[in-house]
């Protein structure tokens, strides 16, 4: 969390969407991803028209298609799941060059492809608007609980703290003769784990007791002051979002 | 793991966020009262190491998941279960809102097997191993390498329980191949788990034993020689 307080998703930007308060975007991303679970996954049009609207956010908050598009890959892993399903179902089955393939399982592949990717394209658009001080703030003002915020402000803080530990510690390692090279690295890593955690806790604890000594009392200034909480405005602007969500899913669940 | 947008349906998942909720409501009533001066540092560096070790994905490719470190035993170990539940839950929810790892609609079933499941699996055998085994490094090695080993598989076992309830779609009988295929690469997982656990927290316990809560809660009847200390002071 260095200069700007920003993280490597961030987009600097003074676009319209960065200017609305976090919590604002926050709540309008959630429901909007509610809605578009909520949507039967034989309605492809819809799953269409939320595209289009992800489409505008993005205009609207000028982060270009490549960068969400390719950012959008690290839901990978998580959809891996999906490409087994055409094999893995049971039920009907339909012959796909040369591959029978279960017609429940291709669904299903859909629904998990499209969901997922709207959205991971929902919070990556989240994360390229939104500071991670912004992020805390607006989940401070959504009533989330004091000693979850506290938490996320420490994990977020202190990730800077391991990995600017964890790099001191393999320049030390180098400065004395060692020379890893890629995945021989792991072991010299391994073996220093536990060190790792103790400075960096004890670096972290010097943290925390100077923002003690500051007045740090388990809340941000920002939320306490009250400042730039949303307006009745803001809220109807960013509910426009998932509203359109909202009745493109009703309609599909009218239209089943 | 993380289970992302559309594998479990709406209904389901609903159901899972609520108990979720209720059970992290009550983690945060708890936990309130374990986070001292001591405590708040310690569980934000434990949630910290928690979401970098998450990044390491291992692909699963015969069942088309993925699996990773979960660091459930090592925050309780570290900060208690309660705290520890909410370090874990703290970590899927930042995942969630700002990286897309796993779906936001299905926090609650994420949250579920990652931060309840897998915290009060390890919680439950380490509160049991450390009355039974010796009070040395050895013994607690075995306690946060075995505990953090089962936790995983239980985690991974809780996926299975909510596929059967709310798949989307049908596997029909390759229901039981799904939780084989997650219980063997989970157990995998878990031994690489349980040696991280085992040497990060022997470590932090030999040079600092006052920040393992784990040792602090279960202190014995009769004051055996705790892991030895070298240059603990405060």
């Amino acid at each position: 969390m260095g200069a700007g307080h920003a993280h490597v998703l961030y987009r600097e930007s003074g676009s319209p969407v960065h200017r609305l308060p976090p919590e604002v975007k926050i709540a309008a991303m959630v429901l909007f991803t509610v809605a578009v679970v909520a949507t039967p996954r034989e309605a492809y049009w819809a799953f269409g028209g939320y595209a289009l609207l992800v489409a505008v956010v993005a205009a609207l908050a000028r982060v270009g298609p490549r960068w969400l598009l390719s950012r959008a890959l690290i839901e990978l892993p998580f959809v891996l799941f999906a490409f087994a399903l055409p094999f893995l179902g049971a039920g009907e089955r339909v012959e796909v060059a040369g591959l029978a393939l279960s017609v429940d399982g291709l669904h299903g592949a859909f629904n998990i492809l499209a969901k997922g990717t709207l959205g991971v394209l929902a919070s990556l658009l989240l994360a390229a608007t939104t500071t991670t001080r912004d992020l805390l703030v607006g989940l401070d003002r959504l009533r989330c609980p004091q000693i979850l915020t506290q938490i996320a402000t420490f994990m977020l803080r202190y990730l800077e703290v391991l990995v600017g530990e964890a790099r001191r510690m393999r320049v030390a390692r180098v400065s004395r003769g060692d020379d890893p090279r890629f995945l021989w690295q792991l072991r010299g890593f391994a073996a220093g784990v536990g060190a790792l955690f103790l400075r960096a806790f004890e670096r972290g604890e010097r943290v925390y007791l100077a923002m003690l000594s500051r007045g740090y009392t388990g809340r941000m200034p920002a939320v306490w002051q009250g400042a730039g909480a949303a307006t009745a405005g803001q809220w109807a602007a960013a509910a426009t979002v998932p509203a359109i969500a909202a009745s493109i899913a009703a309609v599909a669940l009218v239209l089943r | 793991m993380h289970i992302s947008n559309g594998i479990i349906n709406g209904p389901v998942a609903a159901i899972f966020a609520a108990l979720a909720l209720a059970a992290l409501a009550f983690c945060v009533l708890r936990g309130r009262a374990d986070l001292d001066d001591r405590l708040a540092p310690m569980a934000g560096l434990v949630a910290a190491f928690i979401f970098a070790v998450q990044m390491l994905n291992f692909p699963i490719f015969t069942a088309g998941v993925s699996g990773h470190l979960l660091g459930g035993a090592l925050a309780a170990l570290l900060v208690g279960p309660w705290v520890g539940a909410l370090c874990v839950a703290v970590v899927l929810i930042v995942q969630a809102l700002v990286f897309g790892d796993g779906g936001v609609a299905m926090l609650g079933l994420n949250i579920t097997n990652m931060a309840l499941l897998g915290t009060a699996a390890a919680y439950l055998l380490i509160a049991l191993l450390l009355r039974v085994l010796p009070r040395t490094p050895a013994g607690l090695a075995v306690t946060a390498f075995v505990s953090a080993l089962v936790s995983v598989v239980v985690a991974s076992q809780g996926f299975v329980l909510q596929y059967w309830l709310g798949g989307t779609t049908d596997l029909g009988g390759n229901l039981t191949g799904l939780a084989g295929t997650m219980a063997v690469a989970h157990l995998l997982i878990g031994i690489g788990e349980g040696l991280i656990t085992a040497t990060t927290v022997v470590t932090v316990a030999k040079v600092r034993p006052d920040l393992v809560y784990a040792l602090r809660a279960l202190k014995p009847a009769t004051p055996a020689p705790a892991v030895p200390v070298a240059g603990g002071a405060r």
